[in-house]
């Protein structure tokens, strides 16, 4: 019996547990969607987004793996690859809120609000419902091309051989993390940095392309924690592989707090108008604890945790900080999303903090549906790392 | 006339295997003044000789965290003490200006002190070592594995230390002349 079949319970006992949770998570948000339509579209966009990040950060990660190499990418290599087969899932799960949900979301969409505001006026050519819905099309077809090619090389691979393959994948992966990169930045423009249209940055993507191989590490580190802790899977339970991941989520953390500090330094020094406004929406009125808890709980203590080699070579021990990672990340995203919904117009906006119950049940209602879809898809392929030969 | 006194006896191995199993057993036998040379790093090699962790960790944190409080006390005593500089009206405590020069001086010193202890604690400078003194010991930079035994651990004897190496199947086993 392969390690695949004998791993079937325990990943069918998981699958169940996430569609529960889905379904429990969907009748939450069908309660909070009769009480209040805004709050739920605003609440669905901060869970969307935060597993939209780990879906393409899977082929982030993996086009990066084919380019550099290294065992930290064997051995998470299947979970990667099922991570790139739910984009579709991804697609679908985005009609919704673009079709019925924008209204709630994205002032540009209202037509007497543009009209009184010049700037938007002249946004309109690029800032429009057709043009927001084409693009995503685009953005999802070069993602989806993208995953379906380099599982279809990861499968040939097994019979063809490592090295008569790895050619083949390493030319997709070359332009194909190029497109990605930008297809992810123009694809948060759209959804999430024009939640406040007026402002911009111009390393909005690189945070989120950061923020998804945070993320994406982090989700990656807990599941081979967990499928090591099963008996077919226990050789692959190598202390060295732990230390590799944990030290690139290190790095990834590291990047994170750089790219964010530079964006917040940047805007802080200018201190224009245009600009510090979305610093104030984000540092007054009980938000700005939310930032201090980021900067301590996102950065200070896994940094410090992670500097140390004996964490980074226990399995347990940085299997629990990627665990908080994966916490924080969604605090981030909500630190970055959710205030520019609650704050009350005028020259100096008046933010306040809003943390509506929501905002829990919708990620968990997504997340259940995310993870039920990607045990579905981690089932269908072996389970072991290819071997390299 | 009579014989140079002896550095120690030094075995040569053709794989990092070998000098690991060698390691192992020279430890196992009971000798501690020992040392093993190759021209990659073998991470196994570390526990074969049970080596004690290096302190090089400890000193990089301190110098990090010392680089890391001294830089950003000094801009506060720049900016704020010494020479009081009104920049467009922000307070004259402005911590987030003071960041990127302060994470800068941190990776500095903790990078200068990497640097800095790793060559004192290896022994550098030194401008003579006996094993030179081997001249096939060149090729530990190449593609050979090296084990040395020093005369001066208590359990040396040149008879019996001899016999011993060459129970380890070396490819040869020369005298190290002081």
């Amino acid at each position: 019996m392969s390690a695949t079949e004998a791993m079937r319970p325990y990943l069918d006992k998981i699958q169940t547990r996430g569609l529960l949770a889905g379904i429990v998570g969907l009748i939450a948000c069908g309660v909070g969607f009769m009480v209040d339509h805004d709050q739920f579209w605003r609440s669905y966009l901060l869970g969307y987004v935060y597993w939209f990040c780990l879906a393409v950060g899977s082929l982030g990660l993996l086009m990066l793996h084919h380019m550099v190499g290294g065992q930290w990418g064997v051995a998470i290599r299947r979970g990667l690859e099922a991570g790139t087969r739910t984009i579709p899932l991804m697609f679908v799960l985005l009609l919704p809120m673009l079709f019925l949900g924008s209204h709630s979301l994205y002032e540009w969409t209202h037509a007497e609000v543009v009209a009184k505001d010049p700037v938007l006026q002249h946004k309109s050519v690029y800032l429009n419902l057709p043009g927001v819905i084409a693009r995503a099309v685009v953005y999802f077809a070069i993602w989806i091309l993208l995953a379906t090619l380099l599982n279809k090389y990861s499968q040939e691979q097994e019979t063809a051989g490592y090295w008569a393959v790895r050619p083949k994948l390493q030319k997709v992966s070359a332009p194909g993390i190029v497109l990605y990169g930008l297809a992810v930045t123009f694809a948060v423009v759209d959804w999430v940095m024009s939640l406040e249209p007026h402002w911009f940055s111009t390393v909005y993507g690189a945070m989120f392309l950061v923020g998804q191989g945070l993320v994406t590490f982090a989700f990656m580190i807990v599941l081979m924690r967990h499928l090591t802790d099963q008996e077919p899977l226990k050789d692959q339970d190598k202390v060295n592989n732990f230390h590799d991941l944990g030290t690139l989520m290190f790095a990834f953390t590291m990047l994170w707090a750089y790219i964010s500090f530079s964006q917040f330094l940047i805007i802080w020094s200018a201190n224009l108008p245009e600009e510090i406004t979305w610093y104030i929406r984000r540092l007054n009125g009980g938000w700005g604890y939310m930032a201090a808890a980021l900067l301590i709980f996102h950065f200070i203590v896994p940094f410090l945790l992670l500097l140390q080699r004996r964490v980074k070579r226990k399995k347990a021990w940085v299997g629990m900080v990627a665990a908080w990672m994966l916490v924080m990340r969604l605090v981030d995203l909500a630190w970055v999303i959710l205030p520019a919904f609650s704050h009350s117009e005028g020259q100096m906006p008046q933010p306040h903090l809003n943390l509506h119950w929501l905002n829990l049940a919708a990620p968990v209602a997504i997340g259940g549906i995310w993870i039920w879809y990607f045990m579905m898809q981690l089932k269908k392929r072996s389970l072991e790392p290819l071997q390299v030969s | 006339m009579p014989r140079k006194p002896l550095y120690g006896l030094m075995a040569e191995f053709s794989t990092p295997e070998e000098l690991v199993q060698a390691a192992h057993r020279t430890h196992e036998e009971g000798y501690r003044k020992f040392d093993a040379f190759s021209p990659i790093p073998i991470e196994e090699l570390h526990h074969a000789m049970h080596l004690k962790d290096s302190p090089l960790p400890k000193f990089v944190i301190t110098a990090g965290i010392l680089g890391c409080l001294g830089m950003f006390g000094f801009l506060y005593w720049i900016s704020a003490i010494d020479y009081p500089l009104n920049v467009g009206g922000r307070p004259l405590y402005s911590w987030p200006s003071f960041i990127p020069v302060t994470y800068e001086i941190t990776v500095l010193s903790a990078g200068l002190t990497t640097v800095a202890s790793l060559l004192l604690l290896c022994g550098f400078p030194m401008p003579y070592h006996p094993v030179f003194n081997v001249p096939r010991f060149k090729l530990a930079s190449r593609d050979k594995f090296f084990l040395c035994i020093e005369a001066e651990d208590p359990k040396f004897d040149l008879q019996r230390t001899k016999e011993f190496l060459a129970s380890l199947r070396p490819y040869e086993v020369s005298e190290v002349e002081i």
